[in-house]
């Protein structure tokens, strides 16, 4: 390996560890966004079956 | 925390990163006695700055987080170390590739490499204990403390040069007190790779910070779900 070798490298080295990590950060970001929508869901839909019924639950009797 | 800020961050980055590459390879002149590989020093020197940055906002972070007890302080420690272990394991790669030339080995236990190299580890114990903790409390707290700790380390780094026999150049700070950049343009050249290498860290750092804030949202959303589903359960 000549010097320009070492030097070329380093430089990839660095700007291919940045990009990967990028590449890592956005891949989390994705799954953790969707299963955050998922649960917001499943939350508005348990809330809604836990809720009592709109006429107070008149129409029951 | 405002999408604005990380853009901001990217837009600096996108400027100040391709600056530092030309002042590099087309502006800074050639140093005498290394010959073209002295150019990795550019870039070297300023992951070093931003690991120790973010080792020690990962300290700071920690230490409010053990004080406060508020999970975004836990998240900002956690974001600043991931960041701060990166640039670490990129100073150790890129000093590696600038030794073997200069000093004829790839690694040397020198005083200045082998407490950098204890750096490492510690970080590397940090973000284990942190992979098996998940939202933990108490390894939560626990990581906070091996951060502090870890942190202890830096200064023992900066000085190392001063204290020991080493091979290792002290650039920056000299032995007489000076700064050992001959020419102007190589101080020019480290202070613009320094900024850029700056932003782009501080983009890294905000975009795993997001990351960490949804995970964060995301246990408080199962907790709730968890506990709503028991009411309904018990529910007559």
């Amino acid at each position: 390996m000549n010097h320009l070798s070492y030097l070329f490298a380093a430089y990839s080295i660095i700007f291919v560890a940045v990009f990967l990590y990028v590449i890592l950060l956005w891949r989390r970001q994705v799954r953790l966004e969707a299963e955050l929508l998922r649960l917001e869901d499943e939350i508005r839909e348990l809330a809604r079956k836990m809720a009592p019924p709109e006429d107070g639950g008149a129409s029951a009797t | 925390m405002r999408p604005s800020l990380g853009a901001a961050f990217a837009a600096a980055g996108c400027v100040l990163v391709p600056a530092a590459l030309f002042m590099v390879f087309v502006y800074v002149p050639t140093e005498a006695s290394q010959g073209i590989v002295q150019r990795i020093f550019y870039f070297h020197v300023p992951c070093a700055w931003v690991a120790f940055l973010g080792f020690g906002l990962s300290a700071v972070a920690g230490a409010f987080y053990l004080f406060f007890a508020q999970q975004v302080w836990d998240d900002i420690g956690y974001a600043a170390a991931e960041v701060g272990m990166l640039f670490c394991t990129l100073v150790l790669i890129t000093g590696s590739l600038w030794a073997k030339p200069i000093w004829g080995t790839w690694w040397t236990w020198d005083s200045r490499l082998t407490t950098t190299f204890i750096l490492w580890l510690l970080y590397a114990g940090y973000l284990l204990l942190r992979a098996m903790g998940e939202e933990n409390e108490q390894v939560a707290r626990l990581a906070a403390v091996v951060a502090i700790v870890a942190v202890l380390d830096i200064p023992l780094i900066v000085i190392s040069v001063r204290l020991w026999r080493t091979i290792h150049p002290a650039v920056l700070v000299t032995r007489s007190g000076e700064h050992g950049l001959e020419d102007p343009r190589m101080l020019q050249t480290l202070a613009v790779s320094m900024l850029a290498i700056s932003a782009l860290s501080a983009w890294l750092f905000w975009l795993r910070l997001k990351t960490l804030r949804a995970k964060s949202r995301l246990f408080e959303l199962r907790r709730m779900l968890a506990t709503a589903q028991a009411i309904g359960d018990g529910a007559p």
